[in-house]
């Protein structure tokens, strides 16, 4: 129902995220910044709440977008009901001591340290001293067989890429493992933190919530008693099990640096800068209804129609009388986030068929476009002719669909159709033109619109990029308390309780640590 | 006439005020072609075709004018005449056409070199010139080490270049020409320069050129398979007839071309005494002796033990694990430790005619190795003593570079942990050890450099047209700082180095501070290091601002340099003014002359640096650093024979590579000068493909490359990247362990398939050091090298071209470059049961 015939339910603000991956680079500052900062704790070597994966390629862990293999995220039923894939509660209480849709280490990869003593303490020998692998998880010698990424710039890719879940249907057939016909993109990856988040419906002791004042997803240590059903229930694969705790852990969003209004580690990292943070105010009556939308491909509108225009009286009206303080409304209608999601739609969600509404969007990327001047149509002799029409693009469009719009080439082509009409109007304006408005008319934009888009992703200043509202020091209580709960209503079963069979940790399906050393020391290294 | 900002202008009185780019109502002509007498046929060298690397020549003519009895053309002539431009009326044999494949520089010509399709080479291009034109010169070529490390590099170079200008481009902010190899940009140059190497004190030092040293004294010029003459075009003139690489190295060194250590068969100490005692002057006690042949300089016998580096201290560097080109050779005959040298040495007949052979190759040098770093690298493994040394987060320092416009601070986070001192302490350490030994062993003693003739100074004018005169064949008189080295004596207080250390020195004051040309006085600056730093109140630096410290050092860097000082800065350019005559360059830095950077000021936050004389970019008015904008906008020379950017290039030895113009030179054909290098092992697949060493993404150089996190973001060790079809051949697949060897050593990684990488290409990351996950190999039965094991040395002639105009050396920017592009391996799958 689009938005203005139905009256706005509880408002709630979420801080966002979008990535511009036009600017990726792969440099994967992101992934060791945030590992240094979150999980360079025995239990967790193997996790990288932020990682970055070459695209085409299977992922980590291997294949995890396969939901057939996997069980991710949600699906209608035939009454066309909103249910985990992971099965209804029953199923799942059934599984709780042989979960068979769990990812095992092999998927993601064994976590190894070197023995870099010997550098400084191997007596004389007949060579060097060299340093070798040690697994984290037995502590013996291992070889290096797979890594969290492992398919870093196409490595492999001719034995591996083909398994990637995204490589099917006909188009798939033309992608070819071939010198001349190289594409690849970098994707960085973190915990969605979704509006109707699969781990938290499907965790059976309450101990994974959605924040209220936030949206932040998050697990309570102190409930989570290790069923592991969350690890299956995301399709994202975003949470990890500590194997030394046996419980489950997950991207926090830096949630202590955002209550004080700063970026997430991997953000304020990012050497492309080309992350964007901001709030998202939105419908929570509505999520439900959103998340179980009939034909997946109109899951992205319907997501689009949840949030709320930040600017609209009657929103702020709304939003006041939910409790959101003023200074959040105004950090809501500055947020970059909001502007590339509703206002310019040019950033897209990670798989929205996965019906959990995603929270980290991205901006499809566009390079490279020079290659295909002539194949689109350009004009080949015209060496003004730069920029490209994007239908014949290296990275087939169809890929980019299979990723951000459940298939709908037409929407991520018209997504690159503004970012190119941008781009051919921006250089008009650099070279002291006016510029074709008309070409910008095409894809919905305004003159003036162009500009600030292009400000916010080709400038992109600091204060642009992250607009965090700082915590209210009133919320401190409820912000550390337990009692933050999910917000959301889905259609599955409550959150809340049930089965939770006493306080034994549960041992998981990967071998446990024998260390050598001190527990602690080798996390991440010697060194 | 003579046009203004030629090299005459600089260094003469008249030319004062006259070293400048206006060229009044000149109009010079770009082409003679509407306006020639006749034309002639020029003979043209071509590198694609031909039985030697010096490959072939071609016709194509130019219109001519007769001068005072002279043919003269234009170069732009000249240059359209070499790139196959096909003019009406002109002799010779032109292309047809673009799609000429025939005929060298068409579009269609390159597709057949480099594989780019004729028309989207074509297309490229027309977009870089139509945007230049269209942005006032905003097309860029931004260039690393892809093609930095090729042994025709400088040809690469100067066909960017050549494009750059031509299409008005240079000195543009946001166009030109923009590399990021070397970024380590000292911004406060001055004050870094005038301490680090100790001209407060005595001038000028022993700089050397990095790649001619460890030729020498790696003995990697024993395994040379060819010699220069293989290079020469069939239009030079047969100068390296007969010569080894060694022997225009040795010439080189004894013309004054390049620098060469040490210098002399003797210890140059007691070359002065013996001048002393025979009451003459040093110089001409050296040229005495050398010209009798009782001295030789040491490049010319770097295997006689008198002439042997004996002590190496390498100082934060990675030498023999990261950055050693030819890194078995170092290890066989510098260190005299176990090597994977395959490599037979130059045959007779095919060796050096005037560098000394000796029967056995010297193995183990050095009498001494010190590093100092905190990683245990491959050097540190090799080295007699590690000194531990202090992180960034551990001590007080300075940074700059190229890629942002600030000076900034690097400040201890935390106390240098267990044994571990700052550089600074540790070099203060040694030299207080040493000045007490010295008081003893050394005393006082008079010492004597061979100086190259050096760039910026009038020494540019010494060897006229880049002729080749040599007075060891009696071509000219061995006049020092003319045919030769000049000769300049020290005077050494040994037992004073310490004090020396730790004081700034009465130099800046007598002599001022030089730097590319321009000398300031920073009389003021001194006083007010007196009362930052404090006086030193003892011994050799009495009354002299202290250096007492890292943070003292910081201090006298930042006001000494043009860049964080700006009244030096306003100072520099009115001396450039009275230099060119323009005005306008002052006022570059007037805007900031008050401002000081001090270091107190860089630990708060990084400050932006202000355009100072040192560099030739303007950052005035809140603008990014690019090349060569004060050139453009005020009409400062470049600093070239012309003063203006040069297409053409005179000198005998450039000539005799056929390389006066920005020609295509391909590779090294490696395979015809090494031949077949395989083992052939009765079923074994191997393959030789190309081996090129690219910066990896998961280290810088060697560092990080050990780190757990970046291990396990990458492949966990050493790999090399193959393709598809490469793979194929030998039957391995991804991850899986291979071997790569040729003359120069052996490698075991793990392959890493990619349809990313071009049949007939691989490549190692530069720089695996060989501490992590490096089985030993199959074909050595050692611990496999690292990245440098496969490659070598290769010393092109060109860049040891000294002696005239721009061809003359300058410290960190002109001598043979460390090329390790051209070089192939061969591969195959091993045993994957590895053993460490």
């Amino acid at each position: 129902m689009p938005r203005g015939t139905a009256p706005i339910g509880r408002v709630m603000a979420q801080v966002a995220m979008v990535m511009n991956l036009d600017k990726c680079i792969g440099c994967h500052t992101c992934s060791v910044t945030c590992k240094q900062t979150w999980t360079n704790r025995t239990g967790v070597e193997y996790a990288w709440f932020n990682n970055v994966e070459t695209k085409p390629g299977v992922g980590y862990p291997r294949r995890y977008e396969d939901q057939e293999q996997w069980k991710g995220g949600w699906m209608l039923d035939r009454r066309g009901r909103l249910v985990l894939r992971s099965g209804g509660r029953i199923k799942r209480l059934l599984s709780l001591f042989s979960n068979p849709d769990l990812p095992t280490i092999e998927d993601y990869y064994e976590p190894v340290t070197y023995d870099y003593d010997t550098l400084v303490s191997a007596p004389a020998g007949p060579d060097l001293p060299v340093a070798r692998p040690h697994s984290l998880l037995t502590g013996r010698p291992t070889a290096v067989t797979w890594g969290a990424n492992w398919e870093d710039s196409l490595g492999g890719a001719p034995e591996h890429a083909g398994g990637d879940p995204n490589l099917s249907g006909e188009w798939a057939e033309r992608v070819k493992f071939a010198f001349e016909q190289t594409f690849l993109f970098h994707l960085p990856r973190l915990c969605e933190h979704c509006l109707n988040p699969a781990c938290v419906s499907a965790c059976p002791s309450g101990a994974m919530y959605k924040r209220v004042e936030d949206g932040i997803v998050l697990v309570d240590q102190h409930r989570c008693r290790g069923w592991r059903m969350c690890v299956t229930a995301c399709p994202y694969k975003k949470v990890y099990v500590n194997h030394a705790t046996g419980k489950a852990e997950k991207c926090t969003f830096c949630f202590p640096r955002i209550e004080a209004g700063q970026p997430t580690v991997c953000s304020e990292t990012c050497v492309g800068r080309l992350r964007y943070l901001g709030l998202v105010l939105y419908d929570a009556d509505r999520v439900g209804e959103a998340a179980a939308t009939p034909d997946e491909r109109d899951l992205l509108d319907a997501q689009r129609d949840v949030f709320l225009d930040p600017h609209d009286p009657q929103v702020i009206a709304a939003a006041r009388e939910s409790g959101i303080p003023e200074d959040w409304l105004d950090a809501a209608r500055r947020s970059p986030v909001y502007a590339l999601i509703s206002t310019y739609r040019v950033a897209l969600p990670l798989h929205p068929e996965y019906r959990t509404l995603p929270m980290v969007w991205y901006v499809p990327p566009l390079s490279p476009v020079l290659d295909a001047v002539t194949s689109a149509g350009g004009d080949q002799d015209d060496p003004d002719h730069v920029f490209a029409a994007v239908t014949r693009l290296r990275i087939p469009l169809e890929y980019l669909a299979e990723l951000f719009t459940a298939g709908d080439t037409d929407v991520v082509g018209g997504v690159l159709m503004k970012l190119t009409a941008l781009r051919s109007y921006m250089r008009a304006r650099t070279l002291g033109e006016d510029g074709d408005e008309a070409a910008l008319r095409a894809v919905g934009l305004t003159a003036q619109e162009a500009q600030d888009l292009h400000r916010l992703l080709a400038v992109a200043k600091y204060a642009d990029r992250y607009v965090v509202p700082a915590a209210h020091k009133e919320d401190a209580a409820a912000l550390t308390a337990l009692e933050n709960r999910c917000p959301v209503e889905t259609a599955g079963p409550p959150a809340e309780g049930g089965g939770t069979p006493g306080e034994r940790a549960v041992l998981l399906g990967m071998p446990t640590v024998r260390r050598r050393g001190t527990p602690d020391a080798a996390a991440g290294g010697h060194r | 006439m003579v046009p203004n900002g030629s090299l005459g202008f600089r260094w003469g009185k008249a030319g004062q005020g006259h070293w400048n780019l206006d060229l009044g109502d000149t109009v010079p002509e770009l082409s003679l072609l509407d306006s020639a007498e006749e034309t002639v046929a020029v003979a043209l060298p071509r590198f694609d075709e031909g039985g030697t690397e010096g490959g072939a020549v071609m016709v194509r003519g130019v219109p001519v004018r007769r001068v005072g009895g002279r043919l003269v053309t234009t170069v732009f002539d000249l240059l359209l005449a070499q790139y196959g431009v096909r003019r009406p009326g002109l002799p010779g044999d032109w292309p047809d056409s673009y799609e000429d494949a025939s005929r060298p520089y068409t579009p269609a010509w390159q597709e057949t070199v480099t594989s780019v399709p004729a028309e989207q080479a074509a297309r490229i291009a027309r977009e870089f010139a139509r945007n230049a034109e269209r942005t006032r010169g905003r097309s860029m070529i931004a260039m690393g080490a892809g093609t930095n490390h090729w042994f025709h590099s400088d040809t690469i170079y100067r066909a960017f270049l050549a494009l750059t200008t031509m299409t008005g481009c240079q000195g543009v902010n946001g166009g030109g020409w923009a590399h990021y190899v070397g970024q380590e940009k000292v911004r406060p140059l001055t004050g870094f320069q005038h301490l680090a190497f100790a001209f407060d004190w005595q001038r000028p030092t022993r700089h050397m050129a990095g790649t001619s040293y460890w030729y020498l004294h790696t003995d990697q010029w024993r395994y040379e398979a060819f010699g220069p003459d293989e290079l020469a075009s069939p239009l030079g003139a047969g100068r390296f007839r007969g010569k080894a690489f060694a022997d225009c190295l040795a010439q080189a060194v004894r013309l004054g071309w390049t620098p060469g250590h040490p210098g002399f068969n003797r210890n140059p100490l007691d070359l002065a005494d013996e001048a002393a005692a025979q009451g003459r002057g040093v110089a001409e006690h050296i040229v005495d002796e050398l010209t009798s042949g009782r001295l030789r300089f040491a490049a010319e016998d770097p295997d006689d033990p008198a002439n042997f580096p004996r002590v190496l201290t390498v100082w934060r560097a990675n030498l023999l694990g990261s950055s050693g080109k030819g890194n078995e050779y170092f290890l066989r005959h510098l260190l005299g430790t176990d090597a994977a040298v395959r490599s037979a040495e130059t045959p007779e007949g095919e060796r050096p005619e005037e560098v000394v052979w000796r029967p056995e190759a010297p193995e183990g040098k050095l009498d001494l190795l010190v590093s100092m770093d905190f990683r245990m690298t491959s050097t540190g493994l090799l080295s007699d003593v590690v000194l531990p040394a202090a992180t960034w987060y551990e001590k007080d320092d300075l940074s700059s570079t190229d890629m942002h416009p600030f000076v900034h601070a690097f400040t201890p986070a935390i106390a240098p942990p267990w044994q571990a001192r700052t550089d600074y302490d540790t070099f203060l350490a040694l030299a207080d050890r040493f000045s007490e030994l010295a008081a003893t062993h050394l005393g006082t003693r008079t010492d004597v450099l061979p100086v190259p003739l050096t760039h910026d100074t009038p020494d540019e004018l010494a060897q006229p047209g880049g002729v080749v005169r040599d007075w060891r064949k009696g071509e000219c008189e061995p006049v020092p700082g003319r045919t030769m080295p000049k000769l300049v004596v020290v005077e050494r207080d040994y037992p004073a180095v310490a004090d020396k250390l730790r004081a700034v020195g009465p130099l800046l004051e007598t002599l001022g501070t030089t730097t590319k040309g321009v000398t300031v006085h920073p009389d003021r600056e001194i006083e007010e290091l007196r009362s930052r730093c404090g006086t030193v109140r003892d011994g050799a630096g009495t009354g002299r601002p202290s250096l007492a410290t890292a943070s003292d050092m910081c201090e006298a860097i930042l006001a000494l340099s043009g860049t964080s000082n700006g009244r030096l800065a306003t100072e520099g350019f009115r001396e450039l003014e009275r230099q060119t005559g323009s005005t306008g360059l002052a006022a570059l830095a007037a805007v900031r002359e008050a401002e000081r950077i001090t270091f107190a000021d860089t630990r708060t936050q990084p400050r932006a640096v202000m355009t100072s004389y040192e560099w030739s970019g303007s950052e005035s008015g809140g603008r990014r650093y690019s090349p060569f904008v004060i050139n453009v906008e005020h009409d400062k020379p470049w600093h070239t024979l012309t003063g203006r950017q040069h297409f053409f290039a005179a000198h005998d030895w450039i000539s005799e590579l056929g390389e006066q113009l920005p020609v295509y030179r391909p590779p090294l054909n490696a395979l015809r000068h090494y031949g077949d290098e395989h083992l052939h092992e009765p079923g074994r697949a191997e393959v030789t493909v190309r081996y090129l060493t690219p910066h990896s993404k998961w280290s810088i150089h060697s560092e990080y490359q050990d780190n757990a996190y970046m291990l396990a973001l990458s492949r966990g060790g050493p790999v090399i990247w193959m393709s598809t079809a490469d793979a194929g051949k030998i039957g391995v697949r991804d991850n899986e362990w291979i071997e790569a060897y040729n003359r120069n050593g052996v490698v075991a990684a793990r392959a890493v398939v990619s349809h990313r990488m071009p049949e007939g290409t691989v490549y190692m990351y530069h720089a695996k050091d060989r501490t992590v996950n490096v089985p030993t190999t199959e074909v050595s039965g050692r611990r496999g090298g690292g990245h440098n094991a496969l490659t070598r040395l290769l010393v092109k002639p060109t860049h040891l071209a000294g002696g005239y105009a721009q061809f003359t050396y300058a410290f960190n920017y002109y001598g043979p470059t460390g090329n390790q592009r051209d070089e192939v391996t061969v591969i195959r799958r091993r045993d994957q049961r590895v053993e460490y």
